[in-house]
């Protein structure tokens, strides 16, 4: 139970006290460097600007002081539930992502993961669906037809998003073998060998040594690359954060389905937003950058290593705190991902986003299923 | 603790049912309550080792069928005015009665009906055992079904667009 809270509040420490302050900044600095402009760094505090790094604290200053409105007209219950409902998935979400591996210490086994469930992923996507309520309850109780707007692309986007959502990753379960996070990066905490599948088609009976030096981790990204793409480009618009911002739309519907939220209860709606992409990143690299694992450096080589050398204990807790800092680096590398395509394209048309998800995404990821499949039989099994 | 949280959701379960029945004037409240039913339903299903159908009870039911009623619902803009209840009291009556008559089946004669709770296996409830049973055992069956729910979509399609 100890153990539980402790991994508990370390992710949400490290995701929403360390992750969420620092996307704000980085969202308004990497937008005034595309922009070709400085950005932000007026908040002061006696002189100290700290190249902006005070504007979070000010942010939440600011929006905690502001009157909190409630609109004439409004369903006061549910105007005032619905920004909790949109940030309780990103956080639940957590409770299946593991930031590092299993860890034997004498009789203990300590698995860095919150909740170690066999359905893992089935939860991630049960809770990604309850997300839509979130937007689709907040136009509705607004009593505002731009809000109403807002929240019927917002519930249209995210119901398409997440059935190709579920197809994309179908073809990375089929490589992976298991629904289970912890075992899918044990899965991937190995090399393959980039030319090995010319064996079954005959070419060679054994390959060459000098051949089978060339090898890859057994990442999701290089099992499945189409997935990849597929799968970031369906949880971005899950997120709704532009180039997917219909729902928000500011040019068309005002601010969409928080045009009538104010205060810290419109903070909470950015707030969702902007845990989601650590979220997102944590998951992407979960599934597709092989999680804590470190390329080329499988956990018992490493504790090989580490073991005779710093001792039992230390060797396994110094294991322990690499794997949790590559698993950061990960993490930070796909938030700089996200925010480098959020600043670099411009915003889809409604239209486009729903053609993107159905006329091209579905069947691709479909065509990806089946391909994997031949691949698997063909050469029995990717890895 | 399963059995305290078991006793926690049934009572969501069934609050959010008789606030569906009884928000007659607000259709998207009534709605709501739905998704309190159907995401305590998933959780009572995973309390009973049941995880594939708890979790598809909530993803589907919970996260795309009330989601697309809502679009409906909030589509159509029905107003609270427009759709009075009924008011016969005859109705009422009869349904009231026959609401008692089900409880009292429920709590006189379906408990001694029930068979002896049988011991579930290790697997038992898990994604691996139910994709077995449709892709393998019941393969044909699967198919057909398939091939069913097509049909009715491009109905689906012809009945909402006339000229296609």
């Amino acid at each position: 139970m100890v153990e539980l809270v402790i991994k508990a509040l370390f992710m949400l420490l490290v995701m929403m006290g360390a992750f969420l302050p620092l996307i704000t900044w980085v969202e308004r600095k990497q937008a005034a460097l595309m922009q070709d402009r400085i950005g932000a760094n007026r908040a002061d505090l006696g002189g100290i600007r700290a190249i902006g790094l005070l504007h979070p604290a000010a942010d939440v200053l600011k929006l905690l002081t502001k009157e909190d409105v409630v609109p004439a007209g409004a369903n006061r219950v549910l105007h005032l539930l619905a920004p909790v409902i949109s940030i309780v998935p990103a956080i639940i979400t957590l409770a299946v992502i593991p930031f590092g591996g299993i860890y034997t210490y004498g009789e203990t086994k300590l698995n860095l993961v919150i909740a170690d469930i066999d359905w893992g992923m089935l939860y991630v996507f049960a809770v990604g669906s309850i997300a839509t309520y979130g937007a689709v309850i907040a136009g509705w109780a607004s009593n505002n037809n731009w809000s109403l707007l807002g929240s019927m692309r917002a519930s249209a986007q995210m119901i398409s998003y997440e059935v190709t959502m579920g197809l994309s990753v179908v073809g990375l379960f089929m490589a992976l073998g298991t629904l289970r996070l912890p075992e899918m990066v044990y899965a991937q905490d190995a090399t393959f060998r980039v030319l090995g599948f010319l064996e079954h088609f005959g070419l060679f009976e054994t390959l060459p040594a000098w051949l089978s030096w060339i090898t890859l981790p057994s990442w999701g990204i290089f099992l499945q690359p189409f997935g990849f793409i597929l799968f970031l480009t369906c949880i971005m618009a899950e997120n709704k954060r532009p180039p997917f911002s219909a729902p928000e739309g500011e040019s068309e519907i005002v601010a969409g389905y928080h045009t009538e939220y104010s205060g810290m209860r419109f903070g909470l709606f950015y707030t969702a937003e902007f845990l989601e992409v650590p979220v997102i990143g944590a998951l992407v690299a979960t599934l597709f950058l092989g999680g804590w694992s470190i390329p080329w450096l499988p956990q018992e080589t490493l504790l090989g290593v580490l073991v005779p050398v710093a001792g039992e204990g230390f060797g396994t807790t110094l294991c322990l705190i690499l794997h949790v800092l590559t698993f950061l680096l990960k993490v930070v590398v796909l938030v700089w991902l996200q925010m480098a395509i959020r600043w670099t394209l411009p915003a889809f048309r409604y239209d486009q986003i729903m053609d993107l998800c159905w006329k091209i995404i579905l069947p691709l990821s479909i065509a990806n299923i089946f391909v994997t499949g031949l691949f698997i039989l063909v050469v029995e099994g990717l890895r | 603790m399963s059995v305290t949280l078991f006793y926690v959701f049934a009572a969501i379960a069934v609050a959010g049912a008789l606030s569906m029945v009884l928000n007659v004037r607000n259709t998207v409240a009534g709605a709501l309550s739905l998704v309190g039913t159907m995401v305590a339903l998933g959780a009572i299903y995973v309390l009973l080792d049941a995880y594939l159908i708890g979790v598809l009870q909530i993803l589907i039911y919970a996260g795309a069928i009330v989601v697309l009623f809502l679009f409906v619902v909030m589509l159509l803009n029905l107003r609270e005015e427009r759709y009075p209840p009924a008011r016969g009291l005859i109705g009422k009556f009869v349904g009231v009665a026959a609401g008692a008559g089900v409880l009292a089946w429920f709590v006189t004669v379906l408990p001694g009906a029930l068979p002896e709770a049988a011991a579930v296996g290790e697997d038992f409830g898990g994604y691996r055992h139910v994709g077995l049973a449709l892709f393998r055992d019941y393969v044909l069956a699967f198919e057909v079904t398939s091939l069913l729910l097509l049909a009715a979509m491009v109905g689906a399609v012809i009945l909402a667009k006339r000229r296609i």
